[in-house]
């Protein structure tokens, strides 16, 4: 579904600050997997899913969705493909705007603007009942602007935004990571349930080693821009931490340097 | 009271160019020169075709397209060239300077016996003030409403997230870009059809009429906000036009005070600079009141 072909991406191009951050990505992601990707500090997590989205144009490589190439599509073209929720918890959501105003907007990815009312009764009532599962409070809240909620409201409604029509491919950066843990618990347990029901394909970037055991059935770990480690399904159900951690050291020659990954 | 109605019609006149300037300013964060320019070619497109011999009503379209067009070039320099949008705004603003002379081919156009918009209102019996107030009402409400049914479709949504954060609109699904550039051009527009009123009212349209009129927008809005409010589109847009009006009372109440005309550039960019400040002040001044009552609530103790 998802592939990546041998994709470099470098930044600051011949000056003395370049980078080489992804040295040569290969990845194929079938459809319905759930992968979970983890790496020390500059491994390029957050790079190859800046490179799939768009955010980033890559160096050289190619990058294809149900065998479109999308290597040279701007990112916001690649959209109607990808949802995305981030580790910055103001990313997500436009924060002068009320609640049901983004998730209009979210309705409305990959469609053409038009003249149309951007928000319709109809979608109202919908917004209101699948705000009232989430039971975060934010049903009766629907006016209210979204610099008013608190990071966990913020990454459960973006997830619900990234989430609408079925993505192909739902991108997840740490978004649990700026949440206190009691709140990144309940968002990630209400990431589980909407990627199961939706059925949906899904990388999800994570620093805490047991979250990337538990969840998914795929595991990848990205050492200094390439993958060191790929395992799925019943051999990755196997593992524990040590074991990962003893891996991580066979694969790449050292110890893992993510004091945030060790800590949790 | 004969001043304060000068200084009310003199507010609902320039309120659709401030309204422009909450446009690019708050709606995108972008702070735009190309107002300076812009109200320049409003006014002398307006005058150039009504002392041509056009029905003022048409003239006073074709400032809104000027206005548009001026737009769309601040809008491409930054959007596809990539040139910051504050230097972008200058270009365009320099520019204009030369593309105003060339249109109105010379430096001042006077209207003398052709008639206005405002003309045809003082036909009626209206006062040249009350003509403006009339004139100034309507565009101001009709541009009002345009902006809050605009605001409410996809598109509208889609520009008022791009100035508010580009990731999130992009991952959506939008070109920022062209977000961006109407954004621009609906801005501009606006100022130029307010510059067309202006122009009309004063009965000419000179070179130097644009400058300042950054600091004038800016100052109603943020006045115009302060004073009252901003929670939802519609109440930014009422609030804006008010500040205009406010703006001129002020501005009207310190020049009866004694200070002379000469001195108008100065005492704008004063407001404007303690408009700028007032929050600032505002929450060091709360702050201050907190920390004290504490310390006596210690005291005390």
């Amino acid at each position: 579904m998802l592939k990546l072909e041998n994709v470099h991406q470098k930044f600051e191009v011949g000056t003395i600050n370049e980078k080489h951050v992804l040295h040569g990505i290969n990845l194929n992601v079938n459809e319905g997997d759930f992968v979970t990707i983890i790496g020390g500090n500059g491994a390029g997590k957050s790079t190859m899913l800046n490179a799939i989205s768009g955010s980033n144009m890559i160096t050289s490589g190619k990058i294809l969705i149900d065998n479109v190439d999308l290597t040279k599509a701007p990112e916001y073209k690649r959209a109607k493909y990808i949802g995305r929720v981030f580790q910055d918890t103001r990313m997500g959501t436009a924060s002068d705007l009320t609640i049901e105003e983004n998730l209009a907007i979210a309705y409305r990815r990959g469609k053409g603007r038009t003249l149309k009312m951007g928000i319709t009764s109809k979608e109202r009532e919908l917004y209101r009942s699948i705000l009232s599962e989430l039971d975060l409070g934010l049903d009766k809240r629907l006016k209210d602007k979204t610099r008013y909620l608190s990071g966990g409201q913020r990454q459960a409604l973006t997830l619900l935004m990234a989430s609408f029509h079925h993505p192909k491919l739902l991108l997840l950066d740490e978004h649990t990571a700026a949440l206190d843990p009691k709140t990144a618990k309940k968002v990630l347990e209400l990431t589980v349930k909407v990627v199961g029901e939706n059925n949906l394909t899904a990388l999800m970037v994570t620093h805490n080693m047991k979250d990337a055991l538990k969840i998914g059935n795929r595991l990848i770990m990205l050492h200094k821009g390439e993958i060191i480690l790929d395992i799925s399904g019943e051999e990755k159900k196997k593992l524990d931490v040590p074991d990962l951690l003893s891996m991580f050291e066979k694969a790449s020659g050292e110890e893992m340097n993510n004091d945030r990954m060790l800590l949790s | 009271m004969g001043f304060l109605v000068g200084a009310i019609a003199q507010g609902l006149l320039w309120a659709v160019m401030a309204i422009g300037v909450y446009i690019t300013y708050r709606i995108l964060d972008i702070a735009d020169l190309t107002a300076e320019g812009c109200f320049t070619l409003g006014a002398g497109i307006t005058c150039k075709l009504i002392t041509s011999g056009l029905d003022p009503f048409v003239s006073t379209f074709f400032a809104l397209i000027g206005g548009l067009l001026a737009g769309l070039v601040t809008g491409l320099l930054h959007t596809k060239l990539k040139i910051p949008a504050l230097l972008a705004g200058i270009l365009t603003m320099t520019g204009l300077w030369s593309v105003n002379l060339r249109v109105m081919g010379k430096s001042n156009i006077p209207l003398l016996k052709e008639t206005s918009i405002i003309t045809i209102l003082e036909n009626t019996g209206l006062t040249k003030n009350n003509a403006a107030i009339v004139s100034g009402l309507v565009l101001t409400v009709v541009v009002i409403l345009f902006l809050w049914w605009f605001f409410s479709t996809e598109i509208g949504y889609a520009l008022r997230a791009t100035g508010n954060n580009k990731h999130m609109i992009r991952a959506n699904g939008v070109n920022t870009d062209n977000a961006t550039i109407l954004g621009i051009m609906i801005g501009n527009g606006l100022i130029a059809l307010s510059a067309s009123l202006v122009a009309q009212f004063n009965s000419f349209s000179d070179i130097q009429m644009g400058v300042g009129t950054i600091v004038i927008g800016l100052a109603s809005v943020i006045i115009g906000e302060v004073v009252f409010g901003n929670r939802t589109i519609l109440r930014s847009l009422i609030a804006v036009a008010l500040g205009s009006v406010l703006y001129r009372i002020i501005i009207a109440v310190v020049l009866k005070l004694g200070l002379r005309s000469d001195d108008m550039k100065l005492i704008s960019s004063i407001l404007l600079a303690v408009a700028l400040c007032f929050p600032t002040v505002r929450n060091a001044v709360t702050k201050n009141l907190k920390n004290s009552m504490k310390r006596g609530g210690s005291a005390n103790a």
